[in-house]
């Protein structure tokens, strides 16, 4: 029980950290100025070459193997369920690192969603 | 048109490709390792299923629409918070309910709608802030 809870904990945070981790190396980055085919290419080619860009994609597979790990271990309709927490973790990680305005109709919107999540993926 | 309008809008068509992407994609990796068959775990097992699964044009469909999902998330989070896009982009399970019930016949059961109602209030909720309130993204801009 411990191991699992554990285990989820490492999962939802590594997955949080990377996607958080993504998300600013975009920023630095810079988007394109329009959706054209030529300035999304060259903004990829700057994203590919930020640093966080490279700190997040080995939190996410980590994340991912872990996921993995959980479904061995535990049924699925209890491990995806509570992977809707990374909704939760992501926006205290959005707010508190990234210094996003969380205001109050944002933070109702996503515990709607997680909640909602959660019953969908519980089958 | 107001910046706010329009960046709502940009944003929004963007959740709405990520969210194709992912539907399809997703839907293709299913049909494709359908065909494949169940695949048991032995090595020689495990090899054939990966030679099977390289050679279906459904899968490399499904990998193509993937990247496509990847590259629009990574595009949108250039400019749009992050706590906006992630829970927006949770009307994919929205999504994945109606495709399953209107293409593949699935039953779709009363705790289900539950779920994909708050799902939808919770998308409109977030819809409803402002998609860029980060220090870097606004000087980005």
């Amino acid at each position: 029980m411990i191991r699992t809870a554990i285990t989820l904990a490492v999962f939802v945070l590594s997955g949080s950290a990377g996607e958080l981790a993504v998300t600013h190396g975009m920023k630095e980055a810079g988007a394109p100025n329009r959706l054209r085919i030529k300035e999304v290419l060259s903004f990829l080619g700057r994203a590919f070459r930020t640093g966080w860009f490279w700190v997040g994609v080995p939190l996410m597979a980590l994340s991912f193997y872990l996921l993995m790990v959980l479904l061995s271990w535990e049924p699925i309709s209890l491990v995806i369920p509570a992977s809707a927490l990374s909704y939760v973790v992501g926006t205290l990680g959005a707010k508190y690192i990234l210094k996003e305005d969380v205001n109050g109709l944002r933070w109702a919107g996503v515990l709607l969603v997680c909640v909602g999540v959660a019953i969908v993926a519980a089958g | 048109m107001s910046h706010e309008r329009k960046l709502r809008l940009k944003t929004l068509l963007m959740v709405f490709a990520m969210m194709v992407c992912a539907t399809t994609g997703d839907s293709l990796l299913k049909h494709g390792m359908t065909e494949i068959g169940p695949v048991s775990l032995s090595h020689g097992a495990l090899f054939e299923a990966l030679r099977m699964a390289m050679t279906s044009r459904t899968i490399w469909l499904a990998i193509l629409f993937l990247i496509g999902f990847t590259l629009t998330n990574m595009t949108v989070l250039s400019w749009a918070d992050y706590s906006y896009v992630m829970p927006a982009s949770a009307i994919g399970y929205v999504a994945v309910t109606f495709v399953g019930m209107t293409l593949l016949g699935e039953t779709v059961s009363p705790r289900r709608w539950i779920g994909v109602a708050l799902i939808c209030i919770g998308v409109v909720l977030v819809g409803q802030t402002k998609p860029s309130t980060s220090a870097v993204a606004q000087a980005v801009q």
